[in-house]
This record gives C-alpha cells, sequence and structure tokens, in this order.
C-alpha cells in the first residue's frame, strides 16, 4: 500500500511539473490518434451519407458490414497490418512498420468503421425527413448531401468524438505495428501496458489518469453535443 | 417581390393553358387505392380551392401535382411534359420541414437551391423575411419557432422559387386570424402575379375568399368541380353538400 501511495504521488507530480517523459508521449498519442481520426472522418463522413442515400443492389449488405466492423478486435487489424507491412510483406517496400505513420493507419483503419457506420444512421434518419423538400427544390444529389451532412453537425461531431475515444483508448493494433519504441512510437496506452509490466507504477498511473480524463472530457463532450442538438 | 421569371399569361383565367393536369390517376398502396380515377386539370392562372374530409387525398393530391409521388395508373404532366419545372413548382407541406438553420440560413440554403447567384441573395432574404414579417427572428433557429411562424416561413421559402404553380397544404392551419389575413395577402400578390395556386383548405370561408373554383375529394375520388361562387351556393356533388351543410360523410 505503501508503494502504491508513493506512486500515486509520483503520477501526480510528473503531471503537475509535465515531465519531459510524459508530455512526449501524450503528445504523440495525440498526434497519432488526431491524424487517423481526421482520415476516418474525411472517408467517413461521404461513406456514410453515401451508403444513406444511395440506392444499389447489395447495399444492404454492405451496411451490415460497415456497421460489423465497428467490432474489429484492435490485435487483428494490428496482425493483418503486420504482415502487409512487414519486410516481406505486400507493402513492405513503404517501410511503414514501428512507425508513427504505421500506428495512424491501424487506428484509422479501427475508426473509419464507426464514423461512416453513425453517419449512415444519422443522414438517413434525416434524409427521410427532408427527402421530398429537397427534391422539391429542385437539389441535386451533391446539394442534397452537403445539405444533409449540415444539419446533421453536431451528430457528426458525435461521431468523431466516438472515433477518437475509441482511437486513444486503443492498444492492441498500435503495440503490434509500432512496436512501443521509446522516443519513436511509444503512446499512452502501450506505455502503460510496459511500464505496468515493469513495475514502473508512476508513469503508468500519470498516464492513465491522464487518459481517462481526456476520455471522460470525451463523452462531457459528446453528452453536451446531444443536449444542444434537442434544441435546434 | 421581384420580377417573375414567368410572365402572366394574360388577364384573362379561362384561356391560360392549365398548369397541370392529372389524369385517370391512381396510387395504390398495400393493395388499397387512396387515390382512383382522378381528373383534375389546375388552370395557369387563379386559385382553385381542394376541399374534402379528412383522409380524402387532398395531400396526395398535392404530393402528385409536385411530382413527388408517380402514380401506379394514369398520368400527370406539366404544360405536356412529364416531369414538374423544378423548382417552379414549390409544395408548402402541411407540415412544414424545418431545417436545422437559422430562419435566414434557411431562406439563404433554399435561394442557393432554387440556382440564385449569390450576390442577390441577400437582397432577396431581405424580402422574403419582409414579406412574412419575420425579420425579428431571422436568426433565430428555425426548428424553435412557433407553429404559425414556421408555417410563414415555408410560405416565403416557397416564394422565393418565383413558382409558375405553387401548392398550399392547409397554410392558415394553425394561425391566428391576423396571420391568416397576412397570408391570404400573400397568396392574393402571388395569384396577382401569374402564380397558379391549388390551396387545400377545411375553411370554406378562406375557400370563398380566395378561389376561383373548388374542386371537392372524397375518398381518393374527384366528386365535383366548378366555379367557386355556385360551389357555395349549389354544389354540384352531394358528398359536396353534406361537407358544406356539416354533415358527417361516411
Ligand atoms: N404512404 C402511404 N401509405 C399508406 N397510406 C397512405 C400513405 N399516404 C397517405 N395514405 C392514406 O391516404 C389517405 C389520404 O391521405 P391524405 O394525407 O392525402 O389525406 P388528406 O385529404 O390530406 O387528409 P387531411 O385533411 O387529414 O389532411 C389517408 O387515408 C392516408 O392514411
Ligand atoms: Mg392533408
Amino acid at each position: 500500500m505503501q508503494d502504491f501511495g508513493a506512486a500515486f504521488a509520483e503520477a501526480f507530480r510528473l503531471i503537475v511539473t509535465a515531465e519531459p517523459a510524459l508530455v512526449e508521449i501524450v503528445l504523440l498519442s495525440l498526434q497519432v490518434s488526431l491524424s487517423a481520426v481526421a482520415a476516418a472522418c474525411l472517408v467517413g463522413f461521404p461513406l456514410g451519407a453515401f451508403l444513406a442515400v444511395a440506392r444499389f443492389p447489395g447495399r444492404g449488405a454492405l451496411v451490415v458490414l460497415v456497421t460489423a466492423l465497428m467490432g474489429l478486435p484492435p490485435v487483428v487489424v494490428g496482425l493483418v497490418l503486420y504482415m502487409l507491412f512487414s519486410a516481406a510483406g505486400p507493402l513492405g517496400v513503404l517501410g511503414l512498420l514501428y512507425s508513427p505513420a504505421a500506428m495512424i493507419v491501424a487506428q484509422a483503419v479501427l475508426v473509419t468503421p464507426i464514423v461512416a457506420a453513425m453517419t449512415r444512421q444519422v443522414i438517413e434518419d434525416l434524409n427521410t425527413e427532408y427527402d421530398e423538400l429537397l427534391r422539391m427544390m429542385g437539389a441535386g444529389r451533391a446539394r442534397s448531401v452537403a445539405t444533409l451532412l449540415w444539419d446533421a453537425r453536431h451528430s457528426l461531431l458525435t461521431a468523431l468524438l466516438a472515433g477518437l475515444g475509441r482511437a486513444l483508448a486503443e492498444v492492441g493494433a498500435v503495440m503490434i505495428v509500432g512496436g512501443n519504441i521509446n522516443h519513436v512510437t511509444r503512446v499512452m496506452t502501450t506505455a502503460i501496458a510496459l511500464e505496468t509490466s515493469k513495475g514502473e507504477l508512476a508513469l503508468a498511473l500519470g498516464l492513465g489518469i491522464l487518459l481517462v480524463a481526456m476520455s471522460v472530457g470525451l463523452n462531457a463532450a459528446v453528452m453536451g453535443l446531444r443536449g444542444r442538438m434537442a434544441h435546434v | 417581390m421581384s420580377e417573375r421569371r414567368f410572365a402572366a399569361h394574360g388577364p384573362s383565367t379561362v384561356d391560360a393553358a392549365p398548369a397541370a393536369r392529372l389524369a385517370g390517376v391512381r396510387v395504390l398502396r398495400g393493395g388499397q387505392a387512396l387515390l382512383d380515377g382522378l381528373d383534375l386539370a389546375v388552370p395557369g392562372r387563379g386559385v382553385l380551392a381542394l376541399m374534402g374530409p379528412n383522409g380524402a387525398g387532398k395531400s396526395l393530391t398535392l404530393r402528385l401535382l409536385a411530382g413527388l409521388v408517380r402514380p401506379d395508373a394514369g398520368r400527370a404532366d406539366w404544360g405536356g411534359a412529364a416531369t414538374p419545372p423544378r423548382p417552379q413548382v414549390a409544395l408548402v407541406f402541411q407540415r412544414p420541414v424545418m431545417l436545422r438553420r437559422s430562419v435566414r440560413g434557411t431562406l439563404a440554403h433554399a435561394l442557393a437551391t432554387y440556382g440564385v447567384p449569390r450576390a442577390a441573395r441577400a437582397e432577396r432574404i431581405a424580402g422574403l423575411l419582409r414579406l412574412g414579417r419575420l425579420e425579428a427572428l431571422a436568426e433565430r433557429p428555425a426548428r424553435r419557432l412557433s407553429g404559425g411562424e414556421q408555417q410563414r416561413l415555408a410560405l416565403v421559402r416557397a416564394l422565393g422559387a418565383e413558382p409558375r404553380l405553387l401548392l398550399l397544404d392547409e397554410p392558415t392551419a394553425s394561425l391566428d386570424p391576423e396571420a391568416t389575413a397576412a397570408i391570404e395577402a400573400l397568396i392574393r400578390g402571388a395569384t396577382e402575379a401569374g402564380t397558379a395556386v391549388v390551396l387545400v383548405t377545411h375553411d370554406p370561408g378562406q375557400a370563398r375568399r380566395l378561389a376561383d373554383r373548388v374542386a371537392f375529394l372524397h375518398r381518393g375520388r374527384l366528386a365535383g368541380e366548378q366555379p367557386a361562387e355556385s360551389f357555395f351556393t349549389a354544389p354540384a356533388a352531394p358528398e359536396a353538400r353534406a361537407y358544406l351543410d356539416g354533415r358527417l360523410l361516411l
């Protein structure tokens, strides 16, 4: 117990003094996850909107697939990307393995289905409400989708934050493709796993506290947005 | 309002070509005919009131005239064309659809959709706000307006298209008398500018004030269509007579 108390005290000291080792890891985490979410939104918003308004054979199956991919196990994504990026793999020439870029790809793969599936649901609901109005006004496909995306902006931000939460908390995929290399690919979750296994609880606890605080902050933001949406 | 894109056909209400026509239209849903053998010509000018009891098919008829619903049998045409000219056929829905935008943003979106050049929009928006007496509410979210305010916004949004054919589904159903008078003035203004209007209303007084002709729908069929003057004194269809007498129609 004495040790845990000391570990907590040290963890708070690391946070309060903004210990460079801790800051470096937090910043890399944010850089990787924010990049991954940006990429996921770039693909997920249009893909979700397309699935919501387009009618083509196989659409139902695609919707089911995208929705199911929300639950992709991170370690499996890590494994598949490891095989793709390893020297013998088809994308080995890119030399991405054990780089932040590989971690961004891994998290983007995990987050894109979340963003796409949530976008699809939101846009489809809104489209049932707007469809006749937009057709009557002579809005083409592009303007209709733009109108729907803009009017669903609060819900889409919710999807983005949900994706960011998943990316920040994920450990399996970045561990495999990033390798948890100190100063290069060590992010909050992989650092926590490593430090804990070494029995170095202070840094692990400091990072853990920050990770939970970020997660709580994100969820508070999501709920705040939901509340505001109810009024608009 | 600014200059109309479509000039009036002339002073006479008789010689104008129909703005839209339904011929032998049938609409089926779930094996049931909601409209059956409906023939209706909308005059190119003036106000055609569409009356009839709840569930008669009035709103559905407006959707057909707006080209939003395709007939399962029969045909709809707009001056000979098989599709309505967009956005010159404007429908104001019975339950207005409000975007998640401010009143001003709603009108800006509408004008952009109608293809109004960006430079002309601000002035047009100001004119529409004035027309709907919505100036004080311009920055409010459209969905937080009262029912009557939303109906006024929906109407001026439709007028922003400078429609040739304006389809109004109970546009004053939730309005106070003053707002009703204002809407009726807007409808008259549109008519004088050459817009053909189809007005669904349950208010015989309103039909009497505005309509040139009255069509009476009953159970998905056209029970009668005649000039407004004679409709209120001597309705041809027995169902219309019973409706005006306030008797229950079975
Ligand atoms: N998509 C649909 N599927 C099944 N039934 C429908 C559909 N749309 C309308 N109906 C039915 O068609 C009938 C006519 O509906 P409509 O809305 O045109 O009535 P209305 O004359 O406008 O009535 P009200 O005066 O109450 O507005 C109603 O019985 C309605 O339930
Ligand atoms: Mg109706």
